[in-house]
């Protein structure tokens, strides 16, 4: 034993041990977050709880949680006890929906208090537009009041059908107000400004008043025609009803066009059960968010997400290469070049929150406010870019990701083998044909790698932008179809700060949470796959040139 | 042709030339931006920063003559923007004038409105703080009239038009203030709503203090008076001592009375009981203080400054000692030479002192900042006052009014108010405190860095005892034990955690591990203390299983090996906690903590935060330390493990001894980051700016502070500004280390490359 441990095996063991910690860590997380996202889509069995109690006799809902406690706890919290055997005892938090008729949409209920638990087959959950879920039976379908349900065994695709029309309505809706009217409104703001520039420049006069006046007019006139369009489509959606049964066995009535889907989870079959599975997901990342984000999608956050990335790119990667090539081929053995390594280490290294300071006094306030100042004096004192945006987000990224693109390329430089530089030389090119036509072509995949890199990092970074131009609801896209198309100094809703806003922000965290791990999976997916890719994309780098070498 | 030809090859070999030239110029200025990238922030951070240290400075704008000459004045006042101003006299007139020059026809010096307040004599005069801007006039036969300077404000073509005019709230006749009809010889006022309060010192020596409510008649607009009067005894064994100012706080709870007899005193008066007013305390001033020649409350009304002859300022607040509370001296200052007058400001603790000498001192209470000193363009000012947004002062010299321009935009901070002990109006001692915003207007900001600097240290340490052990001995084995096809995969799946968006651990944090810690505590420790036994155990396990199959599954294995042990080791604590937590803490480990042991317990605490911060830097550690030691050259170790040295051995005294600065440089990376961190400490805490190490208290750290307040503050105030000095901080604390750390990891390389 003893010379066991003077052999130093048990502390080996133990460092061994530290790596299977962190294996189970990282392995662990990601299961974690994927297994609790993804049964975010799977449909939930709805149960029917039985109580022997007075007052509440039956619950209906999804089964959230469960977890042992001691009794001993329930004593503490004045529960009484009496029908409890043994010390420990299990609880449910049950997911009740329906939240303008109960006070709580979620409840703890004990396991010995249940009398009978079932899951019937008529159960149906109804997912609304507004005051989320609704379980309950599905008792009546009413088009003006009147049942259009003939034959009680069709009640589901009567609903079904009249479902449809609703959403089309809403479809055609949202159309319009996203599109005419949106546009018309984006038009008078332009006159507005037209205007009060005129008046800036003093050339505002009652000829180009009239000229103002006379299309503010017509824009108006266009905007009454489409807002009885919209209202025509409004009274249309609140012709057909629905009417339920709760679990307080009342009959509930409310509007189909709250109505956006039905499902009966506890009468699916595997493969309907997978069909809905794959619908949630794409309606998760194809819609809008409900409720302050705590439903619906995040198709904006996505959005967001991916254009400023995309404008951080555009910025970040032709500083980055010629920083790596300045770093690689040009800079001498001298003390301006220690200095930028120094640079290039420390901007790697500084935290994140500094950049979003430096982001929001440099780039918004003093070089935006400049801009707003020279540039769109008519819309003041409202800022254009004098206020965080999405623009400025991405040039704060890019400062933020800069070191990552030139790590990076200068290591792809580093592999490429010097006769080939030399060979070219030798031919006769100059130093920058060579880097040009030769070397930059061959580091091609590196740059790639280094800007995979950068943009899964500024994918997942949140801080800085909190201060720059996120924001936890936007009520437009930064790109849309009024000229000049993209909108700069919009700003965007982000991935990341969406985890945040909602876990941390919301209301009804409780009810959040499952679309938070939704989201974080998703982000987790996109930055793991971007690593992986990037990973990949070095491997293949290294394989080229070791064979290059020989 | 043929020189043709050679012409052209010149002319595009030229072309070639300064095409390679200009490439050369621009990438190298290119390379450049990086570092003047860096420099930028560096220096914008520090220009953002740096008018918080500048002193105040008071300059001459205009000057003009007094508006009537020969009268003296007894008030000076400006409204809101300074384009107004207005002079009461002792003669009972108030006269308004414009403040500056705003444009041809508002020439500075103007008089607007000239009006007599009070036609009859004027004994006594008092005005009410600056937030009511009431004034009051004692007549003869015991009477007082209370007015007030208003200005009606209107926007002809865009102009900002300010139109002085005089308001008599409760009526043009004096009130009469004593039944007895004496004539009131001091006299001092303050309201609230239409409560008023006045204590006055009457012809025979009496002090008296009444409170009148009014209520208004809905009709007649006539105020209806129910009054309340009391009679002071303050002198409490002073027999000779005679009354020289009276002050009432606004709350209407308190009179100051300051006395000169054989010696300087301040007495406090409790008026809340009118009818009975108690005298709380009685302040003594030493004598060779000199006698107080000037008495005034700070803004926000808690805070007693007095003046004496000699120069000497004190400031004064209650604190509560034994239960009772009392006045107590907390900071003094020193203005040189007979202090003549002391202004308040209406929003922020400075105070501005008006010498004998015609000096203005200024100073900052909480900050104990001396802020200017001097004669502003060489005037010797005697009577002063600052406008509401501190930006003017109006002043007289003789039969002239000044006025200057004040620049005084950060006072609230000095390098002793940041990192120093503090003592705070209404604090019991002096204390860190960082605490920058309030509901109201008079708020004392408390803006010390330390204990947002203690929760970064703090949330780092823990970190950092987590981060460290295992980053570094992962690295170690991962780098020197482990086989190279497993190494292959293990590195970059521990490499891939750095790349997880720290949004997603504090959500983590926050949410799910919070909760798991808070309900399986003893599992969490008996995790910790079991999981190294366990291992030692398998190990040992190991060692006695045959020969044959050791052979098979070697060392450099054992890391897969323990997978299922750690595995288990975890289910197993788990399950037992709560056994354990009724076994040992009565059912609830953190009731027991609380109630028995007397530790806080917050669910978003340190122990979260270490755990998951830890997480996000161990990459950081592991794949620099590992680089570190899988690049020591293979002959060492090989030389070392030929002498009869065991792996062991050899790794510690060989391996480890020569990557240590990779080592020492991985650690301070992972500090930086740490140190750095937002997200995981914004979520994972309560964000409660304490200090105390208790790792299962929150903290709030410098950059969940500036995350949580930047978007809040107003941009170039002095909020700000402090939130830009923790980021600079922080710019500085992490490029310290990141700096050291590739320094040392450069003279690694070069070491190795010797070697």
């Amino acid at each position: 034993m003893k010379t066991w441990f003077k052999s130093g095996s048990p502390w080996i063991w133990m460092t061994a041990g530290t790596v299977s910690v962190a294996l189970i860590a990282v392995l662990g997380l990601i299961a974690l977050i994927a297994w609790r996202g993804l049964s975010f889509f799977w449909p939930a069995a709805i149960h029917e709880f039985h109580f022997s109690d007075q007052e509440r006799q039956v619950l209906i809902g999804e089964i959230y949680d469960r977890e042992q406690i001691p009794v001993t706890r329930l004593v503490d919290a004045g529960v009484d006890i009496s029908h409890i055997d043994g010390e420990f005892v299990t609880r449910y938090l049950v997911k009740v929906g329906n939240r303008e008729f109960v006070p709580l949409d979620f409840t703890w209920i004990l396991e010995p208090d249940i009398v009978r638990q079932e899951t019937p087959k008529d159960l149906v959950m109804l997912e609304r537009a507004r005051n989320g879920n609704f379980y309950g039976y599905l008792e009546d379908v009413l088009e003006n009041g009147q049942t259009v349900v003939q034959d009680p065994a069709a009640i589901r695709s009567v609903l079904r059908e009249r479902m449809r029309r609703a959403l089309q309505l809403r479809d055609e809706g949202l159309s319009i107000q996203r599109g005419p009217i949106a546009s018309i409104n984006y038009q008078l703001e332009q006159l507005r400004l037209d205007r009060r520039r005129l008046e800036l420049r003093g050339e505002y006069s009652d000829e180009a008043e009239a000229e103002l006046q006379r299309q503010e007019e017509l824009l108006r006139e266009e905007y009454r025609a489409v807002e009885q369009e919209l209202f025509a489509i409004r009274a249309d959606m609140e012709r057909d009803q629905v009417v339920m049964r709760d679990m307080r066995g009342e009959r509930v009535t409310f509007s189909m066009s709250l109505v956006l889907d039905a499902t009966w989870a506890n009468d699916m079959n595997l493969l309907q059960k997978w069909g809905y599975f794959f619908k949630q997901i794409g309606k998760f990342v194809t819609e809008d968010p409900r409720e302050s984000n705590t439903e619906g999608g995040v198709f904006p956050a996505i959005f967001g997400t991916v254009f400023m990335v995309l404008l951080m790119s555009v910025i970040v990667t032709p500083f980055g290469v010629i920083a790596a090539i300045y770093l690689h081929e040009y800079a001498g053995k001298n003390n301006i070049t220690r200095m930028i390594r120094i640079a290039v280490i420390n901007l790697a290294g500084v935290p994140s929150i500094v950049y979003g300071v430096f982001g929001l006094g440099f780039f918004v306030y003093m070089v935006g406010g400049t801009l707003d100042q020279i540039f769109y004096p008519e819309s003041l004192p409202n800022p254009t870019f004098g206020t965080p945006g999405v623009l400025w987000s991405a040039l704060t990224l890019a400062i933020l990701t800069l070191p990552v693109v030139i790590v990076s390329t200068e290591e792809g430089l580093s592999r490429i083998p010097s006769t080939v530089r030399e060979g070219s030389l030798a031919l006769g090119a100059t130093k920058a044909e060579t880097i040009w036509r030769i070397i930059l072509p061959m580091a091609s995949p590196a740059i790639m790698t280094g800007l995979i890199l950068a943009v899964a990092r500024a994918a997942g970074e949140v801080a800085p932008l909190m201060l720059v131009g996120v924001v936890k609801s936007a009520p437009t896209l930064p790109v849309d179809g009024n000229f000049p198309f993209f909108h700069l100094d919009r700003k965007f809703m982000h991935l990341g700060f969406h985890i945040y806003d909602v876990g941390f922000q919301s209301p009804n965290v409780e009810a959040a949470r499952p679309l938070v791990y939704a989201t974080s999976l998703l982000l987790i997916t996109v930055i793991v796959g971007l690593n992986l890719t990037a990973i990949g994309v070095r491997n293949r780098l290294r394989e080229k040139f070791r064979s290059l070498e020989h | 042709m043929a020189g043709s030809q050679t012409a052209s090859n010149f002319s595009a070999g030229k072309l070639r030339l300064i095409k390679d030239r200009a490439a050369r110029f621009g990438v190298t200025l290119g390379g450049g931006m990086v570092l003047i990238a860096l420099l930028l922030i560096f220096f914008y951070l520090l220009y953002v920063v740096l008018p918080i240290f500048r002193p105040a400075s008071i300059t001459p704008l205009e000057s003009y003559a007094l508006p009537s000459q020969g009268t003296t004045t007894v008030a000076l006042g400006m409204e809101a923007r300074a384009e107004v101003g207005y002079r009461l006299t002792a003669e009972g007139d108030i006269e308004f004038f414009n403040l500056r020059t705003l444009d041809q026809d508002r020439q500075a010096g103007q008089v607007l409105k000239s009006e007599r307040v009070s036609a009859e004599t004027v004994t006594a005069f008092a005005r009410s703080h600056q937030g009511n801007g009431d004034y009051v006039y004692a007549v003869a036969g015991g009477r007082v009239l209370i007015m007030r300077p208003d200005y009606r404000i209107t926007y002809p073509n865009d102009v900002r038009l300010v139109e002085p005019e005089i308001r008599y709230p409760y009526g043009q006749t004096p009130l009469q203030l004593d039944p007895e009809g004496r004539d009131i010889r001091k006299l001092a006022f303050e309201r609230d709503g239409d409560t008023l309060m006045l204590a006055a010192l009457l012809a025979d020596d009496t002090l008296m203090v009444a409170r009148l409510v009014g209520r208004q008649n809905m009709l007649t607009r006539a105020f209806q008076w129910s009054t309340q009067r009391g009679v002071v005894n303050w002198r409490n064994g002073a027999q000779s001592a005679r009354i020289e100012q009276l002050l009432l706080t606004p709350n209407l709870r308190q009179l100051f009375v300051q006395s000169a007899g054989t010696q300087q005193r301040v007495h406090v008066i409790d008026t809340r009981d009118v009818q009975n007013p108690v005298l709380q305390q009685t302040i003594p001033f030493a004598s060779q203080l000199g006698r107080i020649s000037a008495m005034t409350l700070l803004a926000g009304h808690s805070s007693l400054m007095v003046g004496h002859q000699s120069g000497h300022i004190s400031q004064w607040f209650e604190v509560s000692s034994d239960g009772h509370r009392e006045y107590v001296n907390v900071r003094n200052f020193n203005a040189g030479t007979a202090v003549e007058q002391l202004i308040p400001e209406q929003y922020r603790r400075s105070f501005y002192a008006l010498t004998a000498a015609g000096d203005v001192a200024v100073f900052h209470t909480t900050s104990s900042r001396h802020l200017f000193q001097g004669q502003p363009g060489g005037l010797q000012l005697s009577h002063a006052v600052v406008g509401p947004r501190a930006n003017h002062m109006l002043a007289q010299q003789g039969e002239e009014l000044h006025v200057l321009t004040l620049r005084n935009e950060h006072p609230e901070v000095s390098w002793h108010g940041l990192w120093g002990q503090i003592w705070y109006e209404n604090y019991d001692e002096p204390s860190y405190t960082w605490q920058s915003t309030s509901g109201s207007d008079d708020f004392e900001p408390k803006f010390s860095l330390v204990p947002i600097s203690f929760g970064t240290i703090k949330a780092a340490f823990y970190a950092m005892l987590i981060a460290v052990p295992i980053g570094l001995a992962a690295a170690v084995y991962t780098a020197y034990f482990m086989t190279p096809s497993l190494r292959k995969v293990v590195k970059p799946t521990i490499e891939i955690m750095e790349a997880l968006p720290t949004v997603i651990l504090g959500f983590l944090a926050g949410l799910w591990l919070a909760p798991l810690v808070e309900s399986h505590l003893p599992g969490f420790i008996t995790f910790l203390l079991l999981l190294p036994l366990t291992i030692i155990l398998a190990a040992f396990l190991w060692h006695l299983l045959p020969e044959n199959i050791r052979n098979y599954v070697t060392d450099a294995r054992a890391a897969m090996l323990l997978i299922p042990v750690v595995i288990f080791v975890g289910w197993l604590s788990f399950s037992l906690s709560p056994l354990i937590e009724l076994m040992f803490f009565g059912g609830d480990m953190r009731d027991y903590l609380t109630n028995t042991l007397g530790i806080n317990f917050d669910q978003r605490n340190a122990l979260v935060v270490g755990i998951a911060m830890g997480f996000a830097v161990i990459p950081t550690i592991f794949s620099i330390a590992e680089d570190a030691v899988f690049s020591v050259p293979k002959h060492l170790s090989n030389g070392s493990l030929a002498l009869g040295a065991t792996e062991w051995q050899t790794l510690t005294r060989v391996v480890l001894l020569t990557a240590s600065p990779g080592i020492f440089s991985a650690v301070m990376m992972g500090l930086g980051r740490a140190v750095g961190e937002t997200m995981i400490v914004l979520m994972a805490t309560g964000n409660t700016p304490i200090m105390d190490w208790n790792i299962f208290e929150g903290m709030r750290t410098l950059s969940a502070n500036i995350a949580v307040e930047m978007p809040e503050s107003e941009v170039g105030s002095t909020h700000y500004r402090i939130l830009f000095l923790a980021a600079f901080v922080l710019f500085i604390f992490t490029f310290a280390f990141n700096t050291v750390a590739e320094f040392v990891r450069q003279r690694l390389r070069d070491k190795y490359s010797s070697l």
